[in-house]
């Protein structure tokens, strides 16, 4: 139930993102989700793609900062309150979300969450019959 | 006095300093036997050149006490500056030397042409640093009454500045300029401040920074100089004429030397200054090398005076940064950067002057392994590392992180510092 993400860290300047994307690109991976986090001087990538190794290898090879960190992804149905009821499902838990992203399309709609408890996390939501992304499949989107 | 007079005066008190050093102080009198000199082969002011030269480095490797040359309880104040690494340098005053640096003081005020009806505002820092209590000691030893402000808090030094009608104010030139700017958006009309004299020290400034001061406070703003090792504010002062520094030489002796061969100079030809303490107890000084670049000039000032002056400092012959008046090294941050295990050993120094205040920005390299993708991590990574250079430095940093292998390697000495700031005379 647990998903590789790519975490890139990456400097505040102009075309750094698309150095990633374009890099990525040539190696044939296929991005499905990402989020970007910045300040005023540098910006975290969080991104979901179709073969985790193979980004981690192209881009440390060139020089990146990256990493993969486990996350979770479930699906929702994409209707008002959806959300709300999975974050309480967290809350009673005490399962503290790092951050998250989410991505809707039609009737449904994915969420990526980083939580600070992952087992605990994963327990609540399978319990209360939400529907996880297992990480093959989500890598094929 | 005649240049002969002083002369002499030199000689006698440099025989006098020899001794005391030679008798009193072990690393000096090692040094001097090394050298094959004694207190007998000083018999004037000439032969100042047979002793040995001593360094920033001496100060520290005889930390805190090494190289005094009265006993403890002699010394009745303590002051230190930087090092170049994590120590800071003690110097240690006897009640006379205090005594000799508020004359040297007074001399300067008294150039400025403050007396004791004059109200001045000492806007240094108090502590440590030598600029806020060597004024002070300065303003009181002419009759003139001292508000020992320190620094910071801007909108009360204005106020006080406009309520108690300063006449002088002592600070940093870029401090000087930034309250220039404060009073201009203050509920206090600059006709109704009584400021005239500005006493500006402990950072390099320009012709041109002096002329905007003068412009935006309607003063003369007079140069006053200073090192923590010799003495603190009052080595130096401009007269009237703001035509070079004159040098209270009849207590820290001049010389200008070629840095590197250690030979002096022709007369007014460049080179790195050099000062001998001649009346100082608690911790003298033979023929220390401050790494500042200027030259001397021995002709009468227009002023009247006979004291030598020195040009303005043209830069250095090491690698510090004066930045808000502080003395920084690129030693010191890398002391502090090697010995942490999130980032690498590598950085990237920037200053600028934005707005009058010195920018201090530093890059870092983040460790692999200590990369985060949680944004309070790194965030709390970026203040560890300035809280830490600050430790050290006695100066808030802004921290960026860059992407690993960001920063320039190289076989032999990096680059590593890009110091925006102009200080040339335009």
């Amino acid at each position: 139930m647990i998903v590789k993400q790519l975490s890139v860290f990456l400097e505040n300047k102009t075309g750094r993102l698309n150095d990633v994307a374009d890099i990525l690109g040539k190696n044939g991976i296929n991005m499905t989700a990402f989020s970007v986090a910045d300040n005023s001087d540098f910006g975290i990538l969080r991104v979901i793609v179709s073969d985790p190794e193979k980004a981690l290898t192209v881009l440390k090879e060139n020089k990146f900062a990256v990493s993969l960190t486990d996350v979770i992804c479930l699906h929702t149905p994409n209707t008002p309150g959806s959300l709300s009821s999975i974050l309480h499902i967290l809350q009673r838990e005490n399962v503290y979300i790092e951050y998250m992203y989410a991505f809707a399309e039609g009737e449904g709609a994915n969420v990526i969450i980083r939580p600070d408890k992952m087992e605990t996390g994963i327990e609540a939501l399978k319990n209360n019959k939400i529907e996880l992304i297992a990480a093959n499949d989500l890598y094929r989107f | 006095m005649s240049r002969e007079e002083m002369r002499k005066l030199q000689g006698i008190r440099l025989k006098r300093v020899v001794e005391r050093v030679y008798h009193n102080c072990e690393p000096y009198r090692k040094r001097m036997q090394e050298a094959g000199v004694s207190p007998d082969d000083i018999r004037s002011i000439d032969d100042i050149v047979k002793l040995p030269f001593t360094s920033k480095q001496d100060l520290r490797d005889y930390y805190p006490f090494g190289l005094l040359s009265s006993p403890m309880s002699e010394i009745v104040r303590v002051h230190a500056s930087s090092g170049t690494t994590g120590k800071p340098i003690i110097v240690g005053l006897t009640r006379n030397d205090l005594a000799v640096w508020k004359e040297a003081g007074a001399r300067c005020l008294t150039a400025y042409g403050l007396g004791k009806n004059d109200i001045v505002q000492v806007s240094y820092g108090y502590g440590l640093f030598t600029g806020g209590l060597g004024a002070h000691a300065a303003v009181e030893n002419i009759g003139g009454t001292v508000i020992p402000m320190s620094s910071g808090n801007t909108q009360k030094q204005i106020m006080m500045m406009h309520d108690l009608g300063v006449k002088a104010l002592a600070a940093t030139p870029s401090y000087a300029l930034y309250l220039a700017e404060a009073i201009a958006n203050s509920e206090y009309p600059r006709e109704e401040f009584q400021l005239k004299v500005g006493i500006f020290g402990a950072e390099p400034w320009t012709e041109g920074m002096r002329r905007d001061i003068e412009g935006k406070l309607g003063i003369k703003a007079y140069d006053i100089y200073g090192l923590t090792e010799v003495m603190g504010p009052g080595v130096g002062f401009e007269c009237e004429c703001q035509n070079g520094t004159h040098l209270n030489e009849d207590h820290f002796f001049p010389e200008v030397i070629n840095s590197e061969t250690g030979e002096p100079v022709a007369p007014g030809e460049q080179g790195e200054l050099v000062f001998s303490t001649l009346t100082k107890e608690g911790m003298p000084l033979l023929r220390f090398r401050t790494r500042d670049l200027t030259h001397l000039i021995y002709e009468k000032c227009e002023c009247g005076r006979t004291l030598v002056r020195m040009d303005k400092i043209l830069g250095r012959c090491d690698d510090m940064l004066i930045i808000r008046g502080v003395n920084v090294y690129p030693s010191q941050i890398e002391s502090v950067i090697c010995t942490m295990e999130e980032v690498e050993p590598h950085f990237f120094i920037t200053v600028d002057r934005v707005n009058n205040i010195d920018t201090f920005e530093i890059q870092v390299e983040v460790k692999e392994g200590y990369y985060s993708d949680e944004m309070g991590k790194m965030i709390a990574l970026k203040k560890k590392v300035a809280h830490e250079i600050q430790c050290v430095v006695g100066l808030q940093p802004d921290i960026k992180l860059v992407e690993p292998r960001f920063l320039q390697r190289s076989e032999g000495k990096a680059k590593r510092v890009l110091d925006k700031r102009v200080f040339k005379n335009d």
